[in-house]
């Protein structure tokens, strides 16, 4: 680093000749934009805490809404993301192994940790892809009430056992079809409509003596509660509305702002990945044209790899105040 | 450019002979926590679901802890702020930490407040 000025007091501590942190500029850099970048996500889990405390007692319980894994079938809760949380553990070793090869200038071994370091980003990116379409997909199926509530249905001898409401349903004449621009001058976007109608769902429960509503609310055990029959009959009565899968405005899940939350959170969060998935491989092509051999130092890769651990360190803790806690 | 790497983690109780020895020491050490926390979060042991320390479930604070020493690791071996100067370290650290304790306290404590206040109502939000 050179002084464009002259200035008389170069090598002096406040010339910049210097640096009392023995830290270069970009580096100092990087750890402000990491500081800042901890901040804006505590401020998003914090939120999260905030609106979770507000609803403490009707909160979805997380390891009973992401219990899918892919190419299998049946009830794995948490199986999957913790597999993600080691990839990207195991995405940040080979970074570092990277940062370590560069600090010995050995090129080779640089760029084959950055390849590997790719791909575990992209597994990530495309697990959590995959988390997102299966959330949004849904699961079971749900009523929503009047208020905002969401009703499920259990089997009445096993309340573990959630049953979808395709099952229950009892298929009737549809009154109304999607709006579609097709059908009018006046046309207003409409979004899906859900594939049963509530009184489909409602008049197949009262055939079904064997299936009980659930309700949001949580018990002292931490279980959501389930009506008796005659609550759950109740219950359906203030049904409005069928919800299947989740989105900003509806969750079958439960409370619609953890839905919005986890698409916020999580989406942040992998929008951070997806952006260091890119540095990365611009990173790891200067590599491979030798950009930084001839710089003499890897200080880049030094740079973005404490990037990349940052957004480690994030989904650390996204994992543990979205799906363990 | 820190060259000299600290190569002594659990305060000097494992020393490892060089630093791409640490790195795999770290990753199994982390591995072993995230397993733990999985574990846990699976079994959830009724011990630990219905003992209540400062109002939280004790699975919950174990939970925290663990994250807080995952964080540890990460920050500490990976970005390598154990090999930064002090005064860097100190910097980043102290400034988040102390910002996102603030944070949290405040909002959570609304939060709370928030619920009462609709739970104690004559107001019912299920109709």
């Amino acid at each position: 680093m050179e002084a464009t000025a002259n200035t008389g007091t170069e090598g002096k501590v406040w010339g910049g000749g210097n640096q009392p942190l023995n830290a270069s500029y970009g580096k100092m850099m990087m750890w402000f934009f990491i500081l800042s970048d901890a901040l804006t996500f505590s401020g998003f889990l914090v939120a999260y805490g905030f609106s979770r405390f507000k609803n403490i007692d009707t909160w979805p319980i997380a390891d009973e809404v992401f219990t899918h894994v892919p190419f299998f079938h049946g009830n794995y809760p948490m199986y999957y993301v913790a597999f993600m949380t080691f990839i990207l553990i195991m995405s940040s070793v080979t970074m570092v192994l990277a940062v370590d090869a560069g600090h010995k200038l050995q090129k080779t071994k640089v760029i084959w940790y950055m390849l590997l370091t790719v791909i575990g980003g992209l597994i990530f990116v495309g697990s959590q892809a995959w988390e997102w379409a299966t959330f949004i997909k849904g699961d079971y199926g749900a009523i929503e009430t009047r208020s905002g509530k969401i009703l499920q249905f259990v089997d009445a001898d096993d309340h573990k056992k959630r049953v979808a409401i395709g099952d229950i349903a009892n298929p009737m004449a549809k009154e109304r079809e999607q709006h579609q621009s097709k059908d009018g001058i006046w046309y207003m976007k409409e979004s899906p409509l859900p594939s049963y109608e509530v009184k489909e769902v409602v008049s197949g429960f009262m055939e079904n003596p064997n299936v009980l509503v659930r309700i949001e609310d949580i018990n002292e055990k931490g279980e959501k509660i389930v009506l008796d029959r005659a609550a759950s009959e109740a219950a359906l009565k203030s049904g409005v509305e069928v919800v299947e899968g989740a989105n900003l405005i509806h969750n079958e899940y439960g409370n619609r702002l953890f839905a919005d939350f986890f698409f916020f959170i999580t989406g942040f969060h992998g929008f951070h990945v997806f952006s260091g998935v890119v540095i990365n491989i611009v990173i790891f092509l200067n590599v491979i044209l030798g950009t930084y051999e001839r710089r003499g130092h890897y200080e880049m890769v030094e740079k973005v790899g404490l990037y990349w651990h940052f957004v480690d360190l994030v989904w650390v803790f996204v994992f543990t105040f979205f799906y363990l806690v | 450019m820190a060259h000299e790497h600290k190569l002594a983690i659990f305060r000097g109780l494992l020393k490892f002979k060089n630093n791409v020895q640490k790195i795999w020491g770290v990753l199994v050490f982390l591995a072993l926590v995230t397993a733990v926390e999985v574990a846990l979060g699976i079994i959830k042991p009724a011990s630990l679901t219905g003992t209540y320390v400062l109002g939280m479930k004790l699975l919950n604070w174990i939970f925290i802890i663990l994250t807080l020493v995952k964080a540890y690791y990460i920050a500490w071996d990976f970005m390598h702020l154990r090999d930064e100067k002090p005064s860097l370290r100190r910097a980043v650290v102290w400034t988040g930490v102390f910002l996102i304790l603030y944070l949290a306290f405040i909002l959570l404590v609304e939060g709370n407040y928030i619920y009462d206040v609709m739970h104690n109502t004559f107001i019912t939000w299920n109709f």
